[in-house]
């Protein structure tokens, strides 16, 4: 299938690059090790492994957007999609092929960060493998984030938006790293507004086996999954076409 | 039947002419250069005839096929070897070859037989699992090349495909384009006079998005009085500005 011989090469070409390995497994694994010693010395309830692997899961799928987006955006400014475009390939391969290969490296990427708090002493229940599947919507949101902005910005563009703004964003906004209602307010009413930390709510409920915990959460985190890729799909077929 | 034929092939945008009325032929197995200085519409003529820009009016016909009406019949027909080396940095060379062969449909096995030939004939085949990123600007076109003939093109579309080669790629990449002709019909642009009249069986000169001139290079000579290729474009492009 046409679709399949593209989704590999975008496959490739995001592993084969040193710092995606890096910023998509190794920092966040890092951030694990670093906190998890941080709060052995002085503990916080807030970095509990229980409580900061699924902030860590969410915040490393972050990383997909640059990926994605970095991708997607060199390829519009090399030849290389002009190239592509001239093949049979259709607009909804083309759309399929950046978006499907991502989805098992995030779910790699939930397992792995899974796997190391398991060594960091998270308990090894059949909960973390519904946590890595439900990690499924959070990654799409991430991965047609990253559509969007591949369409619309330049590869240096990107490099700004995603690597800095998106993933900052989804750090201060999320509950990982603080806990909001100690900042309370406007930021916390935007916060809730926004996907972050309902991915990492839903990710911690899903872990501690709290089914009703998961809602309404998980709406929030499809509907801005589902709402990111209808956008993302209209930028994309819209350069499409300018090209 | 001719392998391209433009019928007033036009492309506007806003107060800019591209390509004006446009009528060129091209013959089945003819390697027909497009000449023409910056901005005289070679490349938006190349754009609408592999489809990548819808003409404003006008229409082409590829093997009869028109660019407007059954565009999914021309994609088929036509591969493009772009001017910018168009690879996949982070693949092989042999990955690169397997991933045009995929996306044109081909089975596991002719992919394999496909990679294997395409090597073989441009000579890839010690570079065949290097990253195409990693390799020199000789090296990278020799491979773009080949990607654009893994589907068995019909006609093929080079643009400026040896710009910014050394001396010695450009002959041996002459060399790699002269073994085409016959075999397909080739267009090719190019700012080198010397690679028109090498390789071409006809030239075709564009100023401003107009027709200039078509013809052998010889006739090309014959046509502006003197017997040096380069000095005979400059005298019909200048002609034409009059």
């Amino acid at each position: 299938m046409r679709v399949f011989a593209f989704s590999k090469r975008n496959d490739l070409e995001i592993l084969r690059d040193p710092l995606n390995l890096f910023f998509g497994v190794g920092f966040p694994i890092v951030l694990l090790l670093l906190l998890t010693v941080i709060q052995r010395n002085i503990p916080v309830a807030l970095f509990e492994i229980e409580h900061l692997a699924p902030g860590i899961v969410v915040f490393g799928l972050s990383f997909m957007t640059l990926f994605s987006a970095t991708l997607i955006a060199k390829d519009r400014g090399s030849s290389f999609l002009q190239r592509l475009y001239t093949t049979p390939l259709t607009a909804v391969d083309f759309i399929l092929g950046y978006l499907l290969p991502l989805l098992p490296i995030c779910v790699a990427q939930s397992a792995i960060c899974y796997g190391v708090a398991v060594l960091l002493g998270l308990r090894a229940t059949a909960h973390i493998v519904i946590s890595v599947l439900c990690t499924l919507p959070v990654a799409l949101l991430f991965v047609s984030l990253g559509l969007l902005c591949g369409s619309v910005f330049t590869d240096k563009q990107v490099g700004g938006i995603c690597g800095a703004l998106l993933t900052n964003l989804t750090a201060w906004l999320s509950g990982i790293w603080f806990d909001l209602g100690l900042v309370g307010g406007a930021f916390q009413k935007i916060a809730n507004l926004l996907p972050f930390v309902h991915a990492v709510e839903m990710e911690r409920a899903v872990l501690r086996g709290d089914a009703a915990g998961v809602f309404p959460h998980i709406w929030w985190v499809s509907g801005y999954a589902a709402a990111v890729t209808v956008v993302a799909v209209g930028a994309f077929l819209r350069q499409m076409k300018r090209q | 039947m001719d392998a391209i034929q433009t019928v007033k092939l036009t492309k506007k945008y806003r107060d800019l002419t591209a390509v004006d009325a446009l009528e060129l032929t091209v013959r089945q197995g003819e390697l027909l250069s497009l000449l023409g200085v910056n901005g005289a519409g070679k490349t938006t003529t190349i754009k609408m005839l592999t489809g990548l820009t819808r003409p404003t009016s006008g229409d082409a016909f590829l093997n009869g096929k028109s660019i407007l009406t059954d565009s999914g019949a021309v994609k088929a027909m036509i591969a493009v070897s772009p001017q910018e080396t168009a690879v996949a940095p982070n693949l092989t060379v042999r990955e690169n070859l397997a991933l045009m062969a995929g996306v044109h449909g081909f089975a596991k096995a002719q992919v394999k037989d496909k990679v294997a030939d395409l090597s073989g004939r441009f000579g890839l085949g010690e570079v065949a699992d290097k990253r195409a990123g990693k390799l020199s600007g000789g090296w990278q076109r020799r491979l773009s090349i080949a990607m654009a003939l893994v589907s068995d093109p019909k006609i093929l579309f080079l643009d400026e495909p040896t710009l910014g080669l050394d001396v010695l790629a450009r002959s041996e990449l002459w060399g790699m384009i002269r073994a085409l002709k016959g075999k397909m019909t080739v267009i090719l642009t190019t700012h080198y006079m010397e690679e028109a009249e090498a390789l071409s069986d006809r030239v075709a000169i564009m100023k401003s998005g107009r027709l200039m001139l078509t013809g052998t290079p010889a006739e090309i000579k014959r046509h502006a009085g003197t017997d040096k290729f380069d000095e005979a474009f400059v005298r019909i492009v200048k002609e034409a500005a009059k």
